[in-house]
């Protein structure tokens, strides 16, 4: 196996999810699941990717998602080197395919990006042979984000087709929510959105989605409140008149909480701002899988360095047993 | 005898006649003398074979940007006008939008001067008119001198690139220009209701997480010009128009009288926003691609004649530029060199537009919207023709481009129509090399 050009049955890189079929999600769950028992060990490392190198470029400022890789790499043995706007080249005014040359130069294996742009993943993927993971580019898409989502559900309902999910907020600022809408749909998922209207993205039903304007009738329909970050800065962009008024409307509280289903659960993807989008008793309470999913992230991390460095799903569980 | 020239046997298309019929145009000392079967003409005049060739009046494009002064590393003024001969133009519309921008006569003069000189030292190619800013700086709030300005060449005045915002100096502006016979020419776009957007806001846009610029930042802008248009008698021209809404502005204001007029592109009438998909730079542009009821829309309304005339927007970058993130990039694109094919292969293929209509739209009717010179083979005038073959196929290749810049989503487009000599003032500007020696 080379660096250059070399493809799974994934394809070469991870941009979105837009691009997979449901079968391939299922199949990159299928392959954390092996992956999850590694973070429970004392020692928390085998050597699926050892010899490999893997640059975490990240051109936007990341803690979880950056971390949450980095672990995954660990891990998985592989060495890293990370790169951030702050201090880098990148700072200096290179652009991003001199940058993507640099690294190519250096014969890296994988390079996963975050950057501030829609299409910066693709647009590197493009011009380099090495893997390229795309950890949120712009609006666009955060593929590794929506997979740990889509894991956590699964945990719990034992499937995701059938399952009703309202993903709540700033929509048309979210990549987080253009993911999993992609992935919950191709895995058999009834999808809602439901937010201030300023955030709902034109055109949304179209990719298949339907829109809810209030936040109960959307607790009382979905098996699966997804809740966004509200960005602070959306109330300066004129999209919400304050905070105080998106929590009265939107909040998702607790008392809000008692018309839902007994099953019911919710999501983050973290950071939360507590008492605006969610107010803390439904952060910490028993509906709350935000923790479960920051666990899932790294296994889902895991499965994706592997799969594109050219592991097969059915052979996780032999990786995993090999280390030990 | 120079300037002066015999074009056999072609089939001459002079909308401003009516006539497209084989004939023999004879050309001396720069001005067309005599449309008709069987010319003689003089001992020792250059004979052209224009059999199989459609034989028209020069291509007049009212919206190019040839970025000298200020920004010659994406197009000078001399190979803007050499792109544009090679497409069949021989009339080019220079807007001000440059560095400095075209905002006092010196700087009218120079670009005016500037195509001038090359052209006498034999590498010119299309006549350019500048265009003045409106404003000072393009500010968008001081008028400029206009007087001075048409007095120093300049044909119309616009703030492109930098819409007119203040209602109030649209107003004066269209008062004001009446006193010189000149359209005020608008960029029709609210830059609050676009901010920060790259590309049509749609479904398309929620899917690639572009931010999106609505139709209604067009048509509101558009809506209210028509109003100060019909307030004041001025004359307001729409470049680029993009949006179903704002051609439905244009025709029901013309119905009653208004003195608006607009402008369609190739672009707008042969791409959707589809092309954007894969972050495609080279279809990123402003306005942008819009949907295909909107594509429909300016077709037709280049059809209908509710949209006059074609107008590129020629817009050159260099290719570092837009090599970049879809956010980053700059928008616009060339279109000198394929207007005419696009058009052809658009309109008149599919057997929405005849030819001879096209030829209209692309010379006739953007003269006598305009008032100036061109646009017609009659006797007497000027002898600014285009030959071009309207059914040779072939390929997009945009590294032989006369213009400086490579920026086109048509690059490996299959196309037919192909300029073989562009005429300006008698003598050749350019000719196709593939037809071989003269």
């Amino acid at each position: 196996m080379t660096a250059q050009g070399r493809e799974s049955g994934f394809g070469k890189d991870l941009i979105g999810l837009e691009a997979l079929t449901g079968d391939q999600i299922e199949a990159i769950l299928d392959t954390a699941e092996p992956f999850k028992e590694i973070s429970e060990r004392k020692i928390k490392k085998v050597p699926v990717l050892r010899g490999q190198t893997i640059v975490n470029l990240f051109l936007e400022p990341s803690t979880r998602t950056r971390i949450s890789f980095e672990f995954a790499e660990k891990r998985l043995s592989a060495d890293t080197v990370n790169i951030s706007s702050a201090g880098s080249s990148v700072q200096k005014g290179e652009t991003l395919v001199d940058t993507a040359r640099n690294l190519e130069a250096m014969r890296i294996h994988m390079v996963v990006v975050r950057h501030g742009s829609s299409g910066a993943a693709k647009f590197l993927a493009d011009r380099i042979p090495s893997n390229v993971i795309n950890a949120g580019d712009g609006q666009h898409e955060h593929p590794t984000q929506a997979l740990l989502d889509l894991l956590t559900i699964r945990d719990r309902f034992g499937a995701i087709a059938g399952r009703r999910v309202c993903i709540v907020g700033d929509i048309l600022h979210s990549r987080v929510a253009r993911s999993n809408i992609w992935g919950l749909l191709k895995c058999g998922a009834d999808v809602a959105v439901c937010g201030p209207r300023t955030l709902i993205p034109a055109g949304i039903e179209e990719l298949g989605v339907q829109r809810l304007d209030s936040i109960e009738e959307a607790i009382e329909w979905c098996d699966v409140l997804y809740v966004l970050r509200l960005q602070l800065e959306r109330m300066e962009g004129g999209y919400v008149p304050s905070l105080r008024e998106y929590n009265r409307v939107f909040g998702v509280s607790s008392e809000r909480l008692g018309r839902a289903g007994d099953e019911m659960i919710v999501l983050h993807p973290g950071p939360m701002n507590r008492g605006v989008e969610i107010d803390s008793d439904v952060a910490d309470g028993p509906r709350s899988v935000i923790l479960p999913q920051v666990t899932n992230g790294v296994a889902v991390r895991m499965a994706v360095l592997y799969l594109l460095a050219g592991g097969r799903p059915e052979l996780a569980e032999d990786a995993k047993a090999a280390a030990r | 005898m120079s300037g002066s020239l015999l074009l056999t046997g072609g089939r001459v298309i002079d909308p401003s006649s009516g006539l497209d019929e084989v004939r023999d145009v004879l050309v001396r000392d720069g001005r067309v003398e005599a449309v008709e079967q069987g010319v003689a003409g003089p001992e020792g005049i250059p004979r052209i074979e224009a059999e199989g060739l459609v034989v028209a009046p020069g291509l007049i494009d009212v919206h190019v940007h040839l970025r000298e002064p200020g920004a010659e590393h994406k197009e000078t003024i001399r190979t803007g006008a050499q792109s544009a001969a090679a497409g069949g133009f021989t009339t080019i519309w220079a807007m001000p939008n440059t560095d400095p921008p075209l905002d006092d006569p010196a700087a009218v003069g120079f670009v005016r001067e500037e195509a001038r000189r090359w052209a006498r030292k034999g590498e010119g190619g299309a006549r350019v008119s500048p265009v003045a800013a409106a404003s000072l700086g393009l500010a968008g709030e001081q008028m400029t001198e206009i007087g001075g300005l048409v007095e120093a060449g300049a044909v119309a005045v616009t703030d492109d690139g930098h819409p007119i915002h203040d209602p109030a100096l649209m107003r004066r502006l269209l008062e004001y220009t009446q006193s010189f016979g000149i359209p005020v020419l608008q960029h029709a776009e609210d830059m609050a209701l676009s901010a920060g957007g790259v590309m049509n806001e749609s479904a398309v846009a929620t899917a690639l997480g572009l931010r999106g610029i609505p139709n209604a930042s067009e048509a509101t802008v558009v809506a209210r010009d028509i109003y100060l248009a019909e307030l004041t008698g001025g004359h307001v021209h729409v470049q680029h128009v993009s949006t179903r809404e704002a051609v439905e502005l244009i025709r029901v204001a013309r119905e009653r009288g208004v003195r608006v007029s607009g402008e369609a592109s190739p672009h707008h009438m042969a791409l959707t926003e589809e092309a954007v998909r894969g972050y495609r730079t080279e279809a990123k542009m402003n306005p942008p691609l819009r949907s295909a009821a909107d594509r429909l829309a300016v077709r037709q309304g280049l059809i209908d004649g509710v949209l006059e005339c074609v107008a590129t927007d020629h817009a050159p970058h260099h290719y570092e530029e837009k090599e970049r993130e879809f956010d980053d990039a700059p928008f616009g694109i060339v279109g000198l060199e394929t207007a005419l094919a696009v058009c052809i292969g658009e309109l008149v293929k599919p057997g929405d537009l005849p030819l001879f209509d096209l030829v209209e739209r692309m010379s006739t009717a953007p003269a006598r919207l305009m008032g100036i010179e061109g646009g017609t083979l009659r006797p007497g005038s000027r002898a600014d023709l285009v030959l071009f073959d309207p059914d040779e196929e072939w390929t997009v290749d945009p590294a032989s481009f006369r213009s400086k810049s490579r920026n086109t989503p048509f690059g490996g487009w299959e196309v037919t129509g192909r300029v073989k000599r562009t005429i300006v003032g008698g003598e050749t500007r350019y000719r196709d090399e593939s037809a071989g020696p003269d």
